[in-house]
């Protein structure tokens, strides 16, 4: 990590690798609505981050005026170290219409409510052992023992990667969600280990081929020809970050938020038909995910400058605490009835993976209460957080109650 | 009364197929599409706006005349 200066005002000096944003972004957030909805910075080469749902909205849905081209933010001068549009370096995140709407296409019916639906047996089951594995403790780490490997183990097994390497595949997320403020020149290097893991596991599934992503990645068709490796790569690597850091931060998130809110644990293990309602306002309270865009040419937006290449954080997490649009948006309602929340994004990169994620965090909820219908934070001192765009608990020492 | 998804604005949420099943299915892209005409009754119209008033991108409406 890089020394910096610390941020003196997040009106024109934001960044979302700061201690402060890190640990407790929402009062930032909330300041910033009330005088300055869309800040600036000239960190990472000059970014901005509306601050409200207009702003958000906005962006999320005008594709002519942004590009996804490179959604996370680094240190590196976007048009040297992003491939051209459209494709990305991880399709569809990273695409532009027209070809973004053609790698959807292909990826949506894997992660479509039946195919997953499917999975919730797999889940439960593995939920299940990993409470089994600690049972007994008095103090239980809702991280580190549990959210953390519940959706490392489900996208890789979606994959067709080898359980044994669960945790290597973990590392790999950490190195491209944590490490946005390394130079450029760390990041190639950092990035060698995923691409050779990779390499080895596409020439794996060429050789014998089997009933998973990747193997559909390789074998489908597009156009009457296959995809190039450059595109099967970059959705394996969509998949391997947007499908673990994200759902493992809602998992922890939502278990901090019962162990810290008595009532609310207690109605959830009471009122089990509470739940549908209780994962949206999880959601929306503690949205985890932030996404870049990058501005295409110079305009006024928003009521300010912009310049090409110009980054643009998406605060979905922000966004959801806009009283504009939602009543009491500060307060945590685990029966909320209208919850149009953003946690997944608006528009054509609405989270592809949503029903996963979704399905991921109920059971994951729903097996942890039912196996401790009383738990406290054991140590709050020791309680963190991941940095960067993916922002979630990590370290979350449970003591378990009577 | 009918309800009715405007599939240019829908981007497959899901909202409305998991909180409104009697009305709501999903395609084999996983965006949302109404079952059958879309007619709504006494029993199912609060179902019908209460996915309504979930939908992210305002894809969702309930026409009054049928």
């Amino acid at each position: 990590m890089s020394v910096k200066p610390p941020v003196e005002d997040f009106a024109t000096d934001w960044d979302h690798t700061d201690a402060q944003w890190v640990q407790d972004p929402y009062p930032i957030w909330e300041d910033l609505r009330s005088r300055c909805p869309v800040a600036h910075t000239d960190r990472y080469g000059g970014a901005w981050f509306p601050a409200t749902h207009a702003g958000v909205s906005a962006v999320a849905n005008d594709t002519e005026n942004f590009t996804s081209r490179t959604v996370i933010i680094g240190n590196g001068r976007p048009e040297e170290d992003a491939l051209p549009a459209p494709i990305g370096v991880a399709p569809p995140i990273t695409s532009d219409p027209p070809f973004h709407q053609i790698a959807r296409r292909l990826i949506l019916p894997a992660f479509a409510p039946g195919p997953v639906n499917a999975l919730e047996p797999r889940i439960r089951e593995l939920c299940v052992k990993l409470l089994d594995q600690v049972q007994g403790q008095e103090l239980v780490n809702g991280g580190v023992d549990y959210a953390q490997y519940i959706p490392a183990a489900v996208i890789s097994r979606m994959l067709g990667f080898p359980e044994k390497d669960d945790d290597i595949f973990r590392e790999f997320v950490h190195i491209v969600l944590e490490g946005v403020d390394h130079p450029v020149e760390q990041r190639v290097e950092e990035f060698a280990p995923i691409e050779e893991y990779f390499t080895t596991q596409i020439e794996d599934h060429q050789a014998s081929p089997r009933d998973d992503l990747t193997s559909y990645l390789l074998n489908v068709e597009l156009g009457g020809e296959k995809l190039a490796i450059e595109h099967v790569f970059g959705t394996m690597l969509l998949v391997l970050v947007a499908g673990i850091d994200t759902t493992w931060s809602a998992i922890g998130a939502s278990l901090l938020h019962l162990a810290t809110h008595p009532d609310d644990l207690e109605r959830l293990v009471n009122e089990p038909e509470l739940m549908p309602f209780a994962i949206e306002e999880f959601l929306r309270f503690y949205a985890p995910v932030t996404m870049a865009r990058l501005v295409k040419h110079d305009m006024d937006y928003l009521g300010v400058p912009m310049k090409e290449y110009d980054w643009i954080l998406l605060g979905f997490p922000a966004a959801n605490r806009d009283p504009a649009v939602f009543k009491d948006a500060d307060k945590f309602i685990i029966d909320r009835m209208e919850n149009r929340h953003l946690a997944f994004g608006l528009g054509i990169h609405r989270c592809a993976g949503s029903n996963l994620a979704r399905l991921e965090l109920r059971v994951a909820i729903e097996e942890f209460i039912k196996r401790y219908p009383r738990f406290e934070v054991a140590d709050s001192r020791a309680v963190t957080f991941a940095q960067g765009q993916v922002r979630g608990p990590r370290n979350l020492p449970f003591r378990v109650l009577a | 009364m009918k309800v009715v998804i405007d599939a240019a604005r829908c981007q497959g949420h899901g909202r409305c197929f998991s909180l409104a099943p009697a009305i709501f299915e999903f395609d084999e892209l996983g965006n949302g599409v109404v079952i059958g005409d879309g007619t709504l009754n006494e029993e199912t119209i609060d179902l019908a706006r209460l996915a309504q008033s979930n939908c992210p991108e305002h894809a969702i409406s309930i026409e009054e005349s049928a």
